[in-house]
């Protein structure tokens, strides 16, 4: 049975919309084609959850938001994320559009380009059209569709041949007003042989409700070097689906950091695409769940180029009533030899009423290849609580310690300090400390 | 205060099975106490049921320091209150370091406010870790986790030694080390002896005893204290096991569950 796909707006609608935004005429004619297969496709299937009970609707309309001139003015809500960054590298961007764009000096006369979406798809036109929506594609299914169809604002990062950038870029995008459309949509193109970090944070404000349709594509060309992390710390409000991928090719390397800190019911694919030979992917999932969330995780390695490598680890805490299924596939395609695919789940459950589901999957086409799985779901160890309440540590503070021993194999290996540090912080938060 | 710990006629049981059947013990500070037995007579089961594991049920007796109800406190006022138990098998918790975990032993005994400096910390433990010669590194893996079995005693006792307690029970301390370290952890022991500190020290060896001085030594059987003396007890024991005992008191099986 088809679930019929509410469209958010109409034909009419979005040809306006795209024609007010001055989009060129290709672009136009995509959204339409995206919102046409929206309508007949169906919502993607989610391992052990129903996305059809989600409350999924919420688009709202376009809006446009006041750019801001100088990070003083930035949203209360985001003040913390973007202050020091005043000369480095940041874009946000509010509900439907970019608000501020900063690219440092260094960097521009790199040839970097950091922009949002919508202006670069006015200034590298062929360059961008050449990469969007080819690796997350709109035919997926309808959420896929409703986002190429819709997106907004967006970051569009793209590192010429042999530049190797030593600081990172950064985004921040922010929901503040549930009437406005949020689907930002993330393009990196690592060129060949270069080297770029990326870190973004979704935020939201507010109380009413919001569904965020994102999605993230990376393209890391011969030998590029692409480390993206993440942070999603939307309130209860906000939806959250996100689809990230990355298309790896010859010795290139991706690098995944999630941190999965939302407050609402969320989905997520993080997924990478080694088609190159010799080419890796690391991906490092943390996650909170709290209140009655429901969380569908998955990460992904996908194989086919020769002696490709995949390391994929998940690490979940769930409190309260906290529903978690946490999907990880490794597929071996056919012909990538001597590969290996390697991959962990572990959830922690602190409450009777939280729920954890690691599922992980091993396909495998092919004979010579090394791939490994484990995975596992338990409660905190009472054993554990005894002999550090044995020293005087309360209770309390024991199962924090526990709960941060949990994540922290995964935490420490974070290479960026400051993202450590935030990361550790919205923890705390998540954890009700 | 002097230190006055007391056990009167403790009971107590496990998933509905009664292991200790009455124990009566009184230690003051400046004491050192010896409980040997064989192996399954309740030792571990005493230690537990004074530290409080939430397996281990007491259904009769008391225990008080300096005349507060132990048995009325939570394992972590327990410890706080100034008991100490070096355990038999310490538990491995991945991702704690080990000094994250004793920084957060010695600020639950602190008022809000009051944490020990990071400095101050971390010279009392490098100073600790010296006199038990332990390798630096220690202090930043994860809590016992891959540790040897020595590394784990060495390491029970450098908790006992930074968070400086007023009742010690020492579960097997010995088991497992080799004899250079048994020397090390008997001179840190020494170390803390004191006029206000007591020492339980549960052991199966004369050998630990001989660096650490008894000045009591109980024997346990089937839950309870059978037979107590001075040191000689202990060195007889070890050179003519428990038979003569056995034999004295009548008992044929020491072991819990066994009555005579
Ligand atoms: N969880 C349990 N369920 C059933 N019986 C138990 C349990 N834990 C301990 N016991 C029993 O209680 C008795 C006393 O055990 P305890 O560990 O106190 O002995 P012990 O004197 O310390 O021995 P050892 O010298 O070998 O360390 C043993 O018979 C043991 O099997
Ligand atoms: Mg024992």
């Amino acid at each position: 049975m088809t679930t019929q796909t509410i469209l958010p707006v109409n034909a009419e609608g979005l040809r306006q919309l795209s024609e007010q935004r001055q989009e060129p005429t290709w672009l136009t004619e995509n959204r339409l084609k995206a919102l046409e297969l929206a309508a007949t496709l169906e919502l993607p299937k989610l391992e052990k959850m129903r996305i059809e009970r989600w409350d999924i609707q919420n688009y709202g309309s376009s809006k446009e938001s006041g750019s801001i001139a100088s990070l003083a003015e930035a949203p209360a809500s985001i003040q913390e994320l973007v202050k020091d960054q005043e000369s480095g590298s940041l874009i946000i961007q509010r509900n439907s559009g970019v608000v501020y764009t900063k690219l440092s000096s260094e960097l521009a006369a790199q040839g970097v380009i950091f922009t949002d979406l919508q202006t670069a798809i006015k200034e590298h036109g062929d360059l961008v059209k050449a990469h969007l929506h080819t690796a997350v594609t709109a035919d997926e299914h309808s959420v896929s569709a409703l986002h190429a169809a819709l997106w907004n604002g967006g970051v569009f990062l793209y590192v010429p041949k042999n530049v190797e950038v030593s600081s990172p870029l950064q985004a921040v995008l922010l929901t503040d007003n549930e009437e406005a459309t949020f689907a930002p949509h993330v393009l990196i193109i690592a060129d060949t042989n270069s080297s770029v970090t990326y870190v973004d944070n979704y935020v939201s404000e507010g109380s009413k409700a919001v569904t965020h349709n994102g999605a993230v594509e990376i393209f890391a060309k011969s030998g590029a070097k692409v480390r993206y992390a993440t942070i999603h710390q939307m309130g209860t409000n906000v939806t959250d689906l996100s689809y990230r991928r990355a298309i790896v090719d010859n010795d290139a390397s991706m690098e995944w950091i999630v941190g999965e800190m939302n407050n609402g019911d969320t989905m997520s694919d993080t997924h990478s695409v080694l088609k190159g030979n010799g080419s890796t992917s690391d991906s490092k999932i943390i996650a909170v769940g709290s209140g009655s969330q429901k969380l569908n995780y998955t990460t992904r390695a996908n194989h086919f180029g020769k002696s490709s490598e995949s390391q994929m680890i998940t690490r979940a805490v769930m409190r309260e009533e906290a529903q978690a299924i946490i999907n990880g596939i490794t597929k071996i395609e056919h012909g990538a030899t001597k590969s290996d695919g390697q991959q962990t789940e572990k959830v922690l459950m602190l409450s009777p009423k939280a729920r954890g589901d690691a599922n992980p999957i091993l396909l495998i086409d092919e004979d010579d290849v090394k791939a490994g799985h484990a995975a596992s779901v338990g409660q905190v160890n009472q054993e554990q609580i005894y002999y550090l309440m044995s020293r005087g540590i309360s209770r309390e503070v024991a199962e924090s310690l526990i709960i941060y021993g949990f994540l922290a194999p995964v935490v420490s290996q974070i290479p960026l300090e400051s993202l450590q540090k935030q990361l550790q912080a919205v923890i705390e938060g998540k954890l009700g400390q | 205060m002097a230190t006055h710990f007391k056990i009167e006629g403790l009971k107590a049981e496990i998933e509905g099975k009664e292991i200790l059947k009455g124990i009566n013990l009184e230690m003051k500070g400046g004491e050192i106490h010896a409980i040997m037995g064989p192996n399954g007579t309740g030792k571990s089961t005493l230690a537990s049921a004074l530290m409080g594991h939430p397996k281990y049920e007491v259904t009769d007796g008391s225990v008080t320091l300096n005349g507060e109800d132990v048995l009325d406190m939570a394992v972590d006022e327990r410890a706080r209150a100034g008991l100490f138990l070096a355990m038999q098998y310490p538990s491995e918790i991945t991702g704690v370091t080990n000094s994250d975990f004793l920084r957060s032993a010695i600020n639950a005994r602190r008022e809000e406010g009051q944490e020990i400096s990071l400095i101050r910390f971390i010279r009392q433990l490098e100073a600790k870790m010296k006199e038990l010669d332990m390798n630096p590194e220690f202090a930043h893996r994860y809590l016992n986790e891959g540790f040897s079995g020595g590394e784990k005693k060495r390491n029970e006792i450098l908790q006992m030694m930074m968070i400086e307690p007023s009742i010690v029970v020492l579960d097997e301390i010995d088991s497992g080390l080799d004899i250079d370290a048994l020397k090390i952890v008997a001179s840190g022991v020494n170390a803390m002896r004191s006029d206000d500190r007591g020492f339980l020290i549960i052991t199966h060896y004369q050998r630990l005893l001989n660096y650490v001085k008894p000045d009591f030594v109980h024997v346990m059987m089937q839950g309870r204290i059978v037979k107590s003396g001075g040191p000689e007890l202990a060195e007889r024991l070890e050179a003519e096991g428990y038979d003569w005992v056995k034999e004295e008191l009548g008992i044929e099986d020491e072991t819990v569950g066994q009555e005579a």
